[in-house]
């Protein structure tokens, strides 16, 4: 998912939740006693932590306490944990976030443990999404850069007053400490851990200025091969996320929900569900009927027989065809179009150019499927409501929650744990599965605490795709062969539009759906993208890489294109409107390079070599993909990734993201598709809506850093976009295939060109 | 009349619905959680588990087939291909969510166990069945092909448990 930086944001949260918390006293330390219970008191929500700190302190004795703060807590048995405000779904953020707070403290990395943040705001608001901290959440890849200085300073922080504490209790100048591995030490041999010094520690003032580390003396970050935090518990089968949560006396819940998007329940006959064996409750929601059982298996065989007539008088009940067919109509009239990039004449341009090539796109609705599909717990009371789940967007859930059972927002506690994926999922403005939970547990009394599972088909049946899109290009090439007009029209749902969101949207454009055109990328001196919103009732969301996802494929396919017609090589085609942007240069220079792009490319035997570069979310990437086409499969053999993330500070993590980011849309491009008839979602499990396997998955991928000393900008979401264009060129090349249409489809595109 | 079976060496009797699948009854009534749902078709392995040393997607093995059969969940992988599979998934950070990893590791024990030194082809065969929405399979790959090597070859062909 994506943000822009949105600065106020009333509309939204009402009423922060200890807006009393300014960012000087959130790094106020205090002494947490055995229990917890200062801590408690000083962060209001902080159950779960405080909980895990309490048993850590428990074991070694009632008596001993903790050096805390909001995102540090260094306990007597010598763990050092970060209570980390961004939900971990794999992107490596518990890892990433770790290794700063370890740097400024100078801990080893085996006392290091991370754990998630109760849901607060301001204390733990993404700083990227609202600088105000009013909205907590993980998206846009911000993480790290929302983190960066919060962490460096607790880090920071803890490090003096551990070295305050050991100078007192050995009676020399604080001066005269180092700190290594999580040993404070003094030249007379003196000695002590973190984990001893923790308790005095917490009694020491709290510096009022730290300094940083120069980066030249860092040890954790940007070493090579920082292993994650989570590797043994995912290896093991013992990390915990929302599904495996077990509570005394909880019951299983599924929901049958409207068949067509917008449909809403007439009556419900749940003689035969509650006949079920194991199923205790039915009860109606907002969002449909769910069915409660003691078990998955009991709540799915009721769901099964359970009869619901659907009022449809307001769903929508187009199929995907004939959306697509408004769309074009929609950007051949113009109707509602509004200019999102705009500078100097391009009809005049157009008019005047040698040559103009024209491309139409067509891209799909397109599921998230995380691998762990929805799913949250519930247990309410008749003044509090708490919550387990990968949750990615804790304010809006602790919103949405409090609405559906009817209390305060700071009546909603949120634990956060690993969650198994997410891809933006798990974020969205109605907090879907969060509020289902929520109402289930309002609906049957809070009698017994309830796990809401959401099956594949429910996943994928479920709304909040990436948005159907249709990109209308004209270009028009000077006699020098540069671009000199460059039009594009797109057509495709907003994200924000209508929702607390839209003040993100600056002239009633929502960035998030037009992000990442060319003019915005290449110095293109006549351009104009015109967007236009269609009236569609399919729920979208942002998808991997949000509006790049789709926007690069035009732009670097058009692009490649216009290279071609030019004569010109890609890559210097590219460089040569990229002067003024070097480090999306940069990415394309190095990975030119890595790739052996100047020697001789052998094209026998349907191979096919491509190229793309995508600015996204504060990063560059450039990917060359090299493919073997054989009749209508494509193979892709080899892809090299060049990405310039600023300091890459946990250098392995950048490269599994880009890994990952490149299967994950390499699934899209070949295969994934969501398509609706009459309204209905057609593809019903992973047999029908098809993504990446593991012998689709390129035999070499090389991920190369651009060195830097620039502040940390996104990882998790920029290794997406490329990899389909780049895809898309080597299949041209290899045969002379024009790929405009996602997932890629080589017959119907030879068919259409003979 | 309850199902009988062996679990991680551990006999346990079930009196559930005989067509409740063995991914159901094992995360629901023995609390085994490391196996996880995906998708309830076979068709994404992450309810990996070993029955009797054969990999199988229990999602679809209803608890009536598993009677009096050994299984074999992650919690319980104990042969010297799992945990050379683990410790390789481990030292090469392979996980990322982590939640399909469980499924991953049963099917390449198993993988391991019958075929002790895979090529790249016979990891992909092996392997196709279990999806990895953060694509992974680079990294499993390499895992894979490192746990073969570190397993001395007479050990491999012992049955996985």
């Amino acid at each position: 998912m994506y943000f822009r930086r949105i600065d106020n944001f009333p509309a939204l949260v009402r009423e922060p939740v200890a807006a009393s918390l300014t960012r000087r006293t959130f790094l106020q330390f205090t002494t947490m006693a055995g229990a917890g219970l200062t801590l408690g008191a000083f962060l209001p929500g902080a159950e779960a932590s405080a909980a895990a700190a309490a048993k850590a302190a428990g074991a070694s004795g009632a008596a001993a306490s903790s050096l805390a703060s909001p995102f540090v807590r260094i306990s007597p048995d010598n763990t050092v944990t970060l209570i980390c405000k961004h939900v971990e779904a794999g992107q490596g953020v518990w890892t990433g976030l770790s290794a700063v707070l370890a740097e400024e403290l100078d801990a080893s990395w085996s006392q290091m443990r991370a754990e998630g943040a109760p849901a607060k705001v301001p204390t733990y608001g993404n700083l990227a999404f609202d600088p105000k901290g009013n909205v907590q959440g993980t998206g846009g890849s911000t993480s790290m850069a929302s983190s960066w200085q919060q962490l460096r300073e607790a880090g920071a922080t803890a490090r003096a007053m551990l070295v305050g504490a050991a100078a007192q209790r050995w009676s020399v100048p604080a001066s005269e400490l180092t700190v290594s591995e999580g040993i404070v030490s003094h030249a007379s041999g003196k000695r002590a851990t973190f984990g001893e010094l923790a308790s005095d520690a917490a009694r020491q003032p709290v510096p009022k200025d730290v300094k940083f580390k120069d980066p030249s003396q860092y040890k954790f970050i940007g070493r090579d091969k920082l292993p994650r935090l989570d590797s043994r518990a995912k290896s093991t089968g013992t990390q915990q996320f929302a599904i495996d949560v077990s509570l005394p006396g909880m019951m299983t819940a599924v929901v049958l929900r409207p068949p067509r998007f917008g449909g809403k329940v007439r009556s419900i006959d749940s003689a035969a569900a509650k006949a079920v064996p194991g199923v205790v409750d039915v009860v109606q929601i907002p969002r449909g009927v769910a069915v409660v059982a003691r078990d998955t298996w009991g709540a799915k065989k009721g769901r099964e027989v359970l009869k619901v007539e659907w009022d449809e008088s307001a769903a929508e009940s187009r199929g995907t065809d004939q959306l697509m067919a408004e769309y074009k109509r929609l950007a051949k009239s113009g109707e509602g179009a509004l200019p999102a990039v705009k500078h100097g004449d391009v009809a005049a341009a157009l008019k005047g150019a040698t040559k103009v090539v024209e491309a139409e796109f067509e891209m799909p609705f397109l599921a998230h499927a995380p691998m762990e599909p929805l799913t949250a717990v519930c247990s309410l009371s008749a003044d509090r409501c708490e919550i387990w789940a990968g949750c990615q967007f804790q304010t809006i859930d602790q919103l949405n929650a409090a609405a559906a059972c009817g209390l305060k927002p700071e009546q909603v506690f949120i634990n956060t744990i690993a969650a198994g994926g997410t891809f933006g999922r798990r974020a969205n403005i109605e907090s879907d599965y969060i509020a289902e939970v929520a109402s289930i547990a309002k609906a049957t009394g809070g009698k017994y605490p309830v796990r809401l599972i959401w099956t594949r088909e429910d996943d994928l049946a479920g709304g909040r795709y990436r948005p159907l899109n249709y990109h209308r290009v004209t270009a028009g090439l000077g006699a020098d062969g540069k671009i000199v007009g460059y039009q594009q029209q797109v057509v495709g749902q907003s994200l924000v539009a209508g929702t607390p969101f839209a003040a993100m949207m600056k002239d009633g454009v929502d960035p998030t759906a037009v992000e990442g055109s060319a003019p915005e990328q290449y110095e293109i001196a006549n351009a104009q993208v015109m967007w236009t919103n269609p009236k569609v009732g399919v729920p979208v969301l942002w998808w991997r890489s949000v509006g790049h996802s789709h926007m690069a494929f035009s732009k670097e396919v058009v692009v490649d294109e216009l290279a071609e017609a030019a004569g010109k090589d890609p890559i210097a085609y590219r460089l040569s409107m990229l002067e003024k942007n070097p480090r999306v240069a940069g990415v394309l220079k190095l990975a030119a390079e890595k790739a052996g792009w100047d020697k001789p490319f052998d094209k026998s035997k349907g191979r096919g070599r491509g190229v793309a570069v995508q600015e996204s979310f504060g990063s560059a990437v450039a990917q060359i993909a090299e493919v073997t086409v054989k009749g209508d499969e494509v193979v892709v053999d080899r892809v090299v990734c060049v990405v310039d993330c600023g300091i890459a500070v946990t250098p392995d993590v950048v490269r599994a993201q880009m890994e990952s980011a490149i299967g994950y849309g390499l699934g899209a491009a070949l295969h994934s598709t969501i398509t609706m008839t009459d309204g209905h979602v057609d593809q019903t499990n992973f047999h029908q809506y098809q993504v990446l396997r593991i012998n689709e998955m390129p035999k070499v991928v090389e991920v190369h850093i651009v060195p830097s000393k620039e502040a940390p900008t996104g990882v998790g979401e920029p290794g997406t976009p490329p990899i389909a264009p780049a895809v898309a060129n080597a299949i041209r090349m290899a045969s002379g295939i024009k790929l405009r249409k996602l997932p890629f489809d080589l017959a119907a595109a030879r068919a259409a060109k003979a | 009349m309850p199902t009988k079976l062996v679990v991680n060496d551990q006999p346990r009797e079930l009196d559930v619905d005989p067509q409740m699948p063995l991914l159901w009854a094992i995360r629901d009534h023995l609390q085994l959680t490391g196996t996880k749902f995906g998708c309830g078709m076979a068709l994404c392995g992450a309810c990996t588990v070993h029955i009797e040393g054969q990999a199988v997607r229990s999602c679809v093995t209803p608890i009536s087939a598993a009677q009096g059969k050994r299984i074999t969940t992650i919690e319980g992988l104990a042969t010297p291909a799992g945990r050379a599979v683990q410790e390789s998934w481990v030292h090469l950070d392979v996980p990322q969510c982590g939640y399909c990893q469980s499924g991953q590791i049963m099917s390449a024990a198993a993988l391991l166990a019958s075929n002790p030194k895979p090529s790249d082809a016979d990891i992909d065969a092996a392997m196709a069945g279990n999806l990895c929405r953060c694509a992974t399979y680079v990294r499993i790959r390499k895992a894979i092909h490192e746990a073969a090597a570190a397993l001395p070859s007479q050990v491999t062909q012992s049955t996985p448990g």
